[in-house]
């Protein structure tokens, strides 16, 4: 089979789909490709998103929103905790998703829209005319097809082959990666209202236990470890202990694994006809974790640089210089500073967290932003945070 | 060799992101090694359910 079309999407996550959808709302003739037979399953996410951006992005829907919750509690390795309110937790407290209906939802809206929506669909290669790619070969439920069309939009997860078939690495190092592992717990200890994030080398070396309740006393239980901490199957290892120890009644109703970017920016997520967003182009925040909201920002950038790109007839990598820009200068300021704090805190012991956590105590942070606590962090254990110094003045 | 565990393997693809020659390829519940794999062991560690070994 033969096809053809102005842009083709490899991957129908939420990056994949915001960027067909603005693409096929801007005219342009789209063809999302997604290899699973299902869109959004198996589920690789903690699900928490923040409630201002993403209501900027799409109108929110009860179907894909598990629950709503009031901010993030975090605790220290001896036990202390803080609490921080919602609207000022970062960009990953606010909402918790149902990504099973929600992937689905942002892929309908990108069909509705106007895109050609192909699942089990797998991309196989950049095709080449001259060099320059001129579409995609894929199998479609086991058959060879074959796509032109002068733009790509890779969206193809922390698996990602599109970049690396343009020519960008983007391999990741253990030390570039957290490995993850979740439980969907259903325990009456849960708390319904809050996130809680839970610190210490001991039980998630240079990453966190988190809980992002799903409402009716369940939640996604789980953990990450920076990838050079971990050995062979540690994440199931450890929050197999963690279960143990804080919810030993706890009953999981399902697993989920997966790896998050936390490199930083990559070099560029731009090369000719090709375009990278979301997990592809590590875009993922690297001191949260969090990467549903940048995937959907920068799809929606690449799709709207498409558009323009295709009318002027140049889809070169200067051609496509604008999204480049546009994605390091919101997207990439933000993930590289996230990636500087990153680096610093997987360094330090437990107690130096404790005593972080602790010096909070005293004062009131209820309405702090991520940013505003990092400030008084500061002000408060200066010896200790000296090296973050240039990025809290 | 590197060989997969079928039966622990969850298909998360975390593997692939860090492969350095590009030699793994997950196709939905399939983990494909090709003969590019140069048995580095990388993908060893990030497996969060420990499902990949490297066989000497």
């Amino acid at each position: 089979m033969n096809l053809k079309c102005d842009l083709v999407v490899i991957g129908a996550g939420p990056g994949g789909s915001m960027a067909a959808k603005t693409a096929a709302q801007a005219g342009l003739d789209v063809i999302m490709l997604e290899k699973r037979q299902e869109i959004g399953d198996p589920v690789r996410c903690a699900e928490g998103v923040g409630k201002r951006v993403l209501c900027q992005m799409v109108k929110p829907e009860p179907e894909w929103i598990a629950s709503e919750v009031k901010g993030a509690r975090i605790y220290a390795p001896g036990g202390t905790s803080i609490v921080m309110s919602e609207d000022k937790g970062g960009n990953e407290v606010g909402y918790v998703l149902e990504r099973k209906v929600f992937d689905r939802a942002l892929a309908m809206d990108a069909a509705r829209a106007g895109a050609k929506v192909m699942v089990k669909t797998r991309a196989l290669g950049l095709q080449r005319k001259d060099g320059v790619p001129c579409g995609v070969t894929a199998m479609r439920i086991g058959e060879p097809i074959q796509i032109d069309a002068p733009l790509i939009i890779g969206a193809d997860g922390v698996e990602s082959k599109v970049g690396r078939w343009a020519g960008i690495d983007t391999a990741l190092s253990l030390k570039d990666i957290e490995t993850c592992a979740q439980f969907l717990v259903s325990d009456p200890s849960i708390d319904d209202q809050y996130c809680e994030f839970f610190l210490g080398n001991e039980i998630a070396p240079a990453g966190y236990v988190w809980s992002f309740p799903k409402g009716d006393k369940l939640a996604n239980v789980g953990l990450g470890i920076l990838g050079s901490k971990a050995k062979p199957g540690d994440a199931t290892r450890l929050l197999q202990q963690f279960m143990k120890k804080h919810f030993p009644n706890g009953k999981v109703v399902e697993m989920v694994v997966g790896g998050d970017p936390c490199s930083g920016p990559i070099e560029r997520a731009t090369a000719d006809g090709v375009m990278l967003v979301g997990d592809a182009a590590r875009q993922t925040d690297p001191l949260t974790g969090g990467g549903i909201l940048n995937a959907m920002e920068a799809g929606i950038m690449a799709s709207e640089v498409a558009a323009k790109a295709l009318a002027a007839g140049d889809v070169s990598l200067a051609g496509l210089k604008e999204y480049e820009d546009r994605w390091r200068a919101t997207i990439g300021k933000h993930i590289s500073r996230s990636f500087e704090y990153k680096e610093f805190f997987v360094k330090l012991t437990d107690k130096d967290l404790n005593q972080l956590i602790g010096s909070l105590k005293s004062e009131d942070i209820s309405k702090m932003d991520l940013r505003g606590m990092l400030r008084v962090l500061f002000r408060l254990n200066p010896k200790l945070l000296w090296e973050l110094k240039h990025l809290v003045v | 060799m590197l060989t997969v565990n079928r039966y622990k393997c969850c298909y998360c693809g975390a593997c692939v992101g860090v492969c350095p020659t590009t030699a793994l390829e997950l196709v939905e519940t399939w983990l494909e090694v090709s003969e590019d794999c140069k048995e580095c062991g990388i993908c060893t560690r990030i497996c969060p359910v420990g499902a990949l070994e490297v066989k000497t």
